[in-house]
C-alpha cells in the first residue's frame, strides 16, 4: 500500500510557490508507511514489544527546511557494563525509504546521545527505538511538519 | 483588579456621549476632551518594579488608523479564549460598552462611524510621551521592552534599510529588544545595527545553523527598584518558515521549551527575583509555553497583534498582550521581593494621537527621517468610498484591492496575497496615499510574480496554509492569517484536519470548480524564494489605483467559514 503517485506533496507544494521553471514532475516513486517502518524494526527485534519512555527524541514541530532536518536523540542511562544502551535507530515513515540511522553504543560511549541531519520529502513521523544491554526495548515517536511556509505573519 | 475599574470608568465616559456614534465633529471634539492625556496615563503605582511593553510597531512612525480583527478563530485548546473572542463578544467579555474609547481601540464594531470621533491612533512621538511620563514617575524602577517587528513595513524603513526606526528607537532606550521581521532585512544587515545599538538585541533560540553557536545574546540581568529582573529574549521561533531564509541562510530558529527552561533556571541560579520572557512567539505559543516552563513571571507577547485589556494569567505567569502598530503602551507594576512576585497591577493604555500630546524631541526626529521622501509618501493615488482593512483570519476589503489590482495588472485569473497581520485601515472618504498603500506592502521581497499553476497545486498550497492557521496545537502553527485569494472563492472549515480544511474552489468570474488538472495564471508577491521575478507590488496597486481611482469596497463573500460554532 501507499503506493503514491508522482511528485510528493512538498514538490508540489514548493513548485506551486515558485514555479518559475516549469514544474519538474519526479519520476514516480514509492513512499515507506508506518507498516513499512513497523515491519523493519520487526525484522530487528521480531516481536518483541518496545514501551514508551527512556528516549529523548528532540526533533522541530516544523522543519525550516525538509532537505536538513536536525535531529538529536538521547536514551536515559548509567552506562554500566551492566545497565546500557546497545543501539538505537530512527526511522522516517513518509520518505522513500524508512532507515534514517543507527548507532552503536557501548558503555565507554558515557552517554547514548548522538546528532544527526535528515532529509524529509514531506510530513511524517519520525520513529526512534533503543535496546538495551537487558534486551529491553523502549521507543518513542515525534512528527516533523514540513511546509512551504510563507505568508510572514 | 484596578486596571479594570479604571478602564471601565473610561470605557463610561465614552459611552454617555456617543450612543450611536457618528456624531461628526462635535462629537470628535467631545469625544477629545473626554480622553484627556491625564486619564490616559492615570496609574495608581504599586511595587518596586515597572515593566513598559511596546512591540509589533511595523515602522509605523506617525499615527495610524487600525481596525482589530472580526475574525480571529481559536482552534484546539486556544477554542473560545482570549485573543481568539472578536467584535460585540469582546466588549461583553470585559464589560466594555460599546461605542466608548476602548471599543474602538479594541474592535472592529462600528470602526468607520468612531474612527472619524476617536482620531487615529499611535505615533512614535506620543509613544515617546507616554514612556517619559511613566519614567518621570517611576524613575528606576522602569524597564522598557521592545517585543519585535519594529524595523520594517513602512516605505521610509524600507528606503532606509530600518534606519529611521533604529534612530526613533535608540530616542525611545528600549532596555532590551527581539525580533522577527528585522530578520527580512538580511543577516548582513541585522548584525550591523544590532551591532550598534545602546541595548541588547536578545534572541536565546537563534543559533548558527553549523554549530549551533548563538547569534545573539540569549538573555540580561538588570537591575530595577532593588530587583534583580532577568529578561530572556525569544524570537519568532518559525521565521526560517514563514519568511525567506535566504535572507539570513547561516542561521536557525526554534521552538524548544527545554531551552528556554535552561535560560530560566540559569537566571534564577544567577539571582534573579523577576524572570521576564520577551517573546515573539505568538500568543497561543506563549500560553503553552507558559504551562510547560517552569518559573517565568511574566510573558511580554507579540506576534499575533492582540490586544488585550487584561493581563492572562497561566499558572504562576502572568501574559500582556500590546496589542500592534503603536496602538497601545502596556504598563505592568509588580510588587516583588524576595520569594518573587506580590502583587500586580496592569494597564494598557491606548495611544490616542488627538488627546495625548506629542513629544517634541521625537517629532522632531520623526519629521527629520520622514522630510526625504514627504513627495513619495503623500502622493495620492485615489480615494476609497468605503473602509479599507486587512487584519483578520480571512480576506479584508484591503485585501481584495491588493487581489484586483494583481488580477487586472497582470492579467491574471487567480491571485495570491499573503496573509501578514500588518497593514494600517482606511476609512470612508479617505484619500489613498502611496504612504498608504505601502504601510500595507513595504518588505524586502516585494516582487509581484506572474506564473501557471494547476489547480491541485493551489488546493495544495491553500490547505497547506491552513494548516499553519488552524493546526490545533499553536506549537505547528507558522506564519500569520490565512492567504488572501483574488478571483476564486473557497469554503474553509478551520476544525478540520490537514488536507481537509479547502472545499468548494470555484472561480469568482463563473463559479465554475477549479480544475485540478488544469493550469491556471497566477499572480503573487511576498514569494519566500530567492530569485523571484516582476514588478514590486506597490507598482503594480499604485497602477491600478491610478487607473481605478475610487475604490467602493464590495461584500467580502468570497470565503465561506464553516464548523466555527
Amino acid at each position: 500500500m501507499a503506493q503514491r503517485a508522482a511528485q510528493t506533496r512538498r514538490e508540489t507544494l514548493i513548485a506551486g510557490m515558485a514555479s518559475f521553471a516549469a514544474a519538474a514532475i519526479a519520476p514516480s516513486l514509492a513512499f515507506a508507511d508506518a507498516a513499512a517502518v513497523e515491519a523493519e524494526i520487526k525484522k530487528l527485534y521480531g516481536d518483541k514489544k518496545a514501551e514508551a519512555g527512556k528516549i529523548k527524541l528532540d526533533v522541530p514541530q516544523i522543519a525550516e527546511n525538509g532537505l536538513v532536518v536536525p535531529i538529536n536523540v538521547e536514551v536515559e542511562s548509567p552506562m554500566t557494563a551492566a545497565d546500557h544502551v546497545k543501539s538505537v535507530h530512527v526511522f522516517a515513515d513518509g520518505n522513500p525509504l524508512p532507515g534514517i540511522v543507527s548507532y552503536k553504543f557501548t558503555p565507554e560511549s558515557g552517554r547514548a546521545a548522538a546528532s544527526a541531519r535528515m532529509r524529509l520529502a514531506q510530513t511524517q513521523n519520525i520513529v526512534c527505538i533503543a535496546e538495551m544491554a537487558d534486551g529491553k526495548l523502549f521507543t518513542a515517536k515525534s512528527e516533523v511538519k514540513v511546509t512551504i511556509g510563507g505568508c510572514g505573519g | 483588579m484596578v486596571s479594570r475599574r479604571e478602564f471601565i470608568q473610561a470605557g463610561l465616559a465614552g459611552s454617555a456621549l456617543l450612543a450611536g456614534s457618528g456624531l461628526g465633529s462635535i462629537g470628535r471634539l467631545a469625544a477629545q476632551q473626554r480622553l484627556s492625556e491625564a486619564e490616559l496615563l492615570r496609574f495608581e503605582p504599586l511595587g518596586n518594579v515597572t515593566l513598559i511593553h511596546v512591540t509589533d510597531l511595523h515602522a509605523q512612525l506617525v499615527p495610524i488608523y487600525f481596525r482589530e480583527p472580526s475574525i480571529n478563530l481559536g482552534v484546539g485548546e486556544a477554542k473560545g479564549l482570549v485573543p481568539h473572542i472578536t467584535g460585540k463578544d469582546f466588549l461583553s467579555h470585559y464589560k466594555i460598552p460599546a461605542g466608548s474609547p476602548m471599543a474602538y481601540a479594541l474592535t472592529s464594531e462600528d470602526f468607520a462611524a468612531l474612527a472619524r470621533n476617536y482620531g487615529r491612533m499611535g505615533g512614535f512621538d506620543r509613544i515617546a510621551r507616554v514612556v517619559k511620563s511613566i519614567r518621570a514617575e517611576r524613575g528606576d524602577r522602569c524597564l522598557l521592552l521592545d517585543g519585535g517587528d519594529t524595523w520594517t513595513n513602512s516605505w521610509t524603513s524600507l528606503q532606509t534599510k530600518a534606519a529611521d526606526v533604529v534612530e526613533a528607537m535608540n530616542l525611545l532606550k528600549p532596555d532590551a529588544m527581539t525580533g522577527h521581521w528585522e530578520f527580512t532585512l538580511g543577516a548582513d544587515r541585522v548584525k550591523e545595527i544590532t551591532d550598534s545599538l545602546a541595548f541588547p538585541f536578545l534572541a536565546q533560540n537563534v543559533r548558527e545553523s553549523e554549530f549551533e553557536d548563538r547569534v545573539f545574546e540569549p538573555q540580561k540581568m538588570f537591575e530595577r527598584g532593588g530587583v534583580k529582573v532577568a529578561v530572556i529574549g525569544q524570537a519568532y521561533p518559525y521565521t526560517g518558515i514563514a519568511n525567506p531564509r535566504w535572507m539570513f541562510p547561516k542561521w536557525t530558529f526554534s521552538l524548544k521549551d527545554d531551552d528556554v527552561q535552561k535560560e530560566v533556571d540559569a537566571a534564577r541560579a544567577a539571582g534573579a527575583q523577576l524572570v521576564v520572557l520577551l517573546s515573539h512567539n505568538g500568543f497561543d505559543i506563549d500560553r503553552k509555553m507558559a504551562g510547560r516552563v517552569k518559573g517565568i513571571d511574566v510573558i511580554l507577547t507579540a506576534h499575533t497583534h492582540d490586544a488585550l485589556p487584561e493581563a492572562v494569567q497561566v499558572g504562576k505567569t502572568l501574559l500582556v498582550a500590546t496589542g500592534s502598530h503603536g496602538k497601545f503602551v502596556s504598563r505592568l507594576d509588580l510588587d516583588v521581593d524576595k520569594s518573587g512576585v506580590k502583587g500586580f497591577r496592569y494597564r494598557l493604555i491606548p495611544i490616542f494621537s488627538d488627546a495625548i500630546t506629542p513629544d517634541a524631541e521625537m517629532a522632531a526626529l520623526v519629521k527629520k527621517v520622514r522630510a526625504p521622501f514627504e513627495a513619495d509618501l503623500g502622493r495620492v493615488l485615489g480615494k476609497t468610498d468605503g473602509l479599507l482593512y486587512r487584519r483578520g483570519n480571512f480576506q479584508g476589503s484591503l485585501d481584495d484591492v491588493f487581489t484586483d489590482a494583481m488580477l487586472q495588472v497582470r492579467d491574471a485569473e487567480i491571485a495570491l496575497s499573503p496573509g501578514v497581520r500588518w497593514g494600517a485601515s482606511l476609512i470612508p472618504g479617505q484619500d489613498i496615499t502611496f504612504e498608504d498603500v505601502t504601510n500595507a506592502c513595504a518588505m524586502t521581497y516585494p516582487n509581484c510574480y506572474r506564473t501557471s499553476m494547476k489547480g491541485s497545486q493551489l488546493k495544495a498550497i491553500l490547505e497547506d496554509i491552513g494548516d499553519n492557521i488552524f493546526n490545533p496545537d499553536p506549537y505547528a502553527q507558522g506564519g500569520g492569517d490565512m492567504v488572501r485569494l483574488g478571483g476564486l472563492t473557497f469554503t474553509v472549515d478551520p476544525y478540520q484536519t490537514s488536507g481537509r480544511r479547502i472545499s468548494n474552489l470555484k472561480l469568482a468570474r463563473n463559479g465554475q470548480a477549479l480544475d485540478a488538472g488544469r493550469d491556471y495564471t497566477v499572480a503573487g508577491w511576498a514569494s519566500i524564494n530567492q530569485g523571484t521575478e516582476g514588478p514590486p507590488i506597490w507598482d503594480v496597486v499604485s497602477t491600478y489605483l491610478q487607473q481605478k481611482k475610487v475604490i467602493t469596497p464590495r461584500p467580502l463573500d468570497a470565503v465561506k467559514v464553516v464548523g466555527a460554532g
